[in-house]
């Protein structure tokens, strides 16, 4: 098994949470893993990613060769495209749709939206919008971490298990409002991916 | 024993621990911040009491830590590339006091400066002092040199660089730990002159240093930590090391290169080794990340005798970091880059962010700097270096940590007036406390704007060493209490701070103008811990 993940958002929408709790999931399958992060200078709302990889065999770099990504999970739309070098061929791009648009020069959603939806392999979801329906509106990473996890060669229940680790210190109302989070943005992926 | 997953900044800190340090000393910096706070984290480094507070800066942070290895207990002192330039000093001439105690001096390294104004490579450094360099390709690797890397130093008495760049801090992976060791009980030097530089003493310390060069390059030719790998395809040898080595590795199904491979992660670089892979192979690939420091060497070294590839001939970018589609290129193999960029994505670069004190300190100072025009403000490096992009545009300066307050003396000297410094409190007792008292003796026509958080907030809220006595030091260092003037940075302090900048800029002497207000991101944390 092998999944090459580009993480990308804007500093401080939670990337690093998503990908610590991957990470637990390829520990409890006992797959190797890295996973290189942004700290520094661009966490202060410049463009952040994350590049995380699991494999059942042991991994060499820490940077994911440009045009072998698995997988592209965005939790923003424009942001989900900054990485396009990086996808496969017959890699899936899953992304937030909602913008955070906090530069002067932001393209039209339109153009954004129209431009994902021609890549053939894609998932677009407004994961803000779940997250407030289910009631937790800061639960939108979680969100499309589950929108994410039908392209990651583990368990489901190993990401449940991720999210109970990470957040153990919140409490169980945190957790499963999260675990919620997690179906919801599952059930979407895969409705989207069947039709 | 254990099995975690750590960064490679974090495997060293857990390496130095497990390794039996009793110290560790630092300023923060990226990409080597979470070497510092992983130990204040640790557990076992409270039960142990281990020295684990930040420095001013990391001249202070390298001197303590020396004075930790002189008391004969096992230290650790870590930074960015460029914190080893203000350390230089006391690193260049520890080499020749050498050590008494195991002394591990990490310097991280940052190249295609993701967060920094220069992307040097600290192996020079290494080179520059006479010293073994050890430079891990994983975070296995960053573990096992920080465990061993004491033995070496106390070994041939000599302190020891770990080199380290942004991918391999920065990255996590699995990391097994070994047995820890105990602390060591403290000693004296056995040789009561040996940190004594007097000239005398010095000249021979320096013919002993020099003495052992043979044995650190004989210590690197039978280290674990350099390996040959053969291969059956002489057309090319590859000389590689650091995480370079894994963008070679990533390029070749399941990690079976054709080609013999040399590794080189401890320095001086083994000799007997590049003459093997010298004399086994056609043509020499040269894979380093940093600058092309083994190829220039090896370039000399042959002289024509055989060719050479990597950034020199341009087979690899001379500047940025590599990646494994670069080392691709230069394999010949194929490029697999996906799609290009689209058109509509925008860049997004970073920005203070929303609530930040020095938003409202770059509004009153550029409204009080209306009537003077522009070009006469001189920064310094933290978040505030962030006012030089659009909507602020308000800086023309950013070169080292305290050069604002000096560079704007200078240009005042120079007749620019009023010279302005703009400088955080951290940076301020870091390297801008001197430059001020230079400033007072002259009586020079600058305005010094220390724009105080409260904390050493680009790197993640760090401890800043002056809180709660600015004040007091520019009082001290001769600053006339007048001419002192604290503000709180908010829009409904607005004209009143304008008109306190406006005075201090048309006083004929220095002034200090303090904007205080906690970082918003410290702030937030607080508030949710409560």
């Amino acid at each position: 098994m092998k999944t090459d993940l580009i993480l990308a958002g804007v500093g401080g929408q939670g990337i690093l949470s998503i990908a610590a709790i991957i990470g637990m999931a390829a520990l409890e399958n006992k797959l190797f893993l890295k996973q290189a992060e942004v700290h520094g200078m661009s966490q202060r709302g410049g463009d952040v990613q994350s590049n995380l990889r699991i494999s059942s065999k042991e991994i060499a770099s820490d940077l994911i060769t440009m045009g072998k990504a698995d997988l592209i999970l965005s939790v923003e739309p424009m942001e989900s495209l900054r990485y396009l070098p990086y996808l496969s061929k017959d890699g899936y791009l899953v992304t937030n749709t909602k913008a955070f648009n906090n530069i002067t020069d932001y393209p039209e959603q339109d153009e954004l939206i129209a431009k994902i939806k021609s890549l053939p392999h894609h998932v677009a979801i407004d994961a803000n919008k779940i997250a407030s329906d289910i009631g937790s509106p800061r639960s939108m990473n979680i969100v499309m971490l589950g929108a994410a996890s039908p392209f990651i060669d583990m368990p489901f229940e190993s990401f449940e298990n991720g999210i109970r680790k990470i957040f153990a210190k919140k409490g169980e109302d945190i957790i499963d409002v999260n675990l919620k989070a997690l179906k919801a943005g599952r059930e979407f992926a895969e409705r989207e991916v069947l039709k | 024993m254990q099995n975690l997953l750590l960064l490679g900044a974090e495997a060293i800190a857990q390496g130095a621990i497990d390794g039996g340090i009793s110290g560790v000393y630092a300023y923060p910096g990226t990409p080597s911040t979470e070497i510092m706070e992983y130990v204040q984290a640790s557990k076992k480094a409270e039960e142990r009491n281990i020295h684990r507070l930040w420095s001013s800066n990391e001249k202070t942070a390298m001197e303590t830590a020396l004075g930790m290895s002189y008391a004969g207990k096992r230290v650790i002192v870590c930074m960015k590339h460029v914190g080893l330039n203000v350390a230089a000093d006391a690193f260049i001439n520890s080499a020749i006091t050498g050590v008494n105690g195991g002394l591990l001096v990490v310097s991280a390294d940052d190249p295609s400066m993701h967060s920094s104004q220069n992307e040097q490579d600290s192996r020079f450094y290494g080179k520059f002092a006479m010293i073994p360099i050890l430079e891990p390709s994983n975070q296995q690797e960053a573990y096992d040199m920080a465990y061993h890397g004491f033995e070496l130093s106390e070994k041939f008495k000599t302190p020891v660089l770990l080199r380290i760049t942004t991918r391999i801090s920065h990255s996590r992976a699995g990391v097994k730990t070994l047995q820890i060791k105990d602390m060591l009980n403290g000693s004296l030097p056995e040789n009561p002159r040996q940190f004594v530089l007097l000239p005398a003493i010095a000249r021979i310390n320096y013919n002993k240093l020099v003495a052992e060069q043979e044995l650190f390059v004989e210590d690197s030719e039978n280290s674990t930590f350099n390996k040959y790998f053969d291969g059956k395809d002489k057309s090319l040898g590859i000389i590689t090391g650091g995480i370079a080595y894994n963008y070679v590795l990533e390029n070749f199904e399941d990690r079976k290169i054709p080609y013999p491979v040399l590794k080189i992660n401890q320095y001086p670089i083994p000799r007997k080794l590049i003459e093997k892979i010298k004399n086994e192979c056609k043509e020499l690939l040269v894979v380093e990340e940093g600058a092309p420091f083994i190829e220039e060497m090896i370039k000399d070294y042959f002289n024509e005798g055989i060719q050479v590839h990597g950034k020199l001939d341009g087979y690899l970018p001379r500047v940025g970091e590599l990646n494994p589609n670069l080392v691709a290129k230069s394999l010949k193999l194929e490029d697999t880059t996906g799609e290009d960029i689209p058109t509509i994505v925008k860049q997004r670069p970073p920005s203070l962010c929303p609530g930040c004190g020095h938003r409202d300190m770059y509004d009153e100072l550029n409204e009080a700097m209306k009537e003077y025009g522009k070009g006469k403000v001189f920064a310094d490096i933290g978040c505030y270096t962030l006012g030089a992009l659009p909507p602020f545009n308000a800086i023309n300066s950013c070169v080292d940590m305290g050069a604002s307050i000096t560079m704007a003396k200078g240009a005042g000297d120079a007749g620019l007036i009023p010279a302005v410094a703009v400088i955080g409190d951290s940076t301020f007792t870091h390297s801008g406390m001197t430059g001020l008292l230079d400033a007072v003796n002259e009586k020079s026509h600058i305005t010094v704007i220390i724009s105080d958080n409260s904390t050493t907030a680009m790197t993640g809220g760090q401890h800043s060493q002056g809180t709660g006595k600015i004040e007091a030091i520019c009082e001290g260092i001769g600053v006339e209490k007048e001419h002192i003037r604290v503000m709180i940075p908010l829009k409904k302090n607005f004209e009143e701070n304008v008109k306190i900048i406006k005075e201090e800029l048309a006083y004929n002497g220095v002034s200090v103008v303090i904007p205080r207000r906690e970082c918003v991101q410290t702030l937030a944390r607080k508030m949710k811990k409560v």
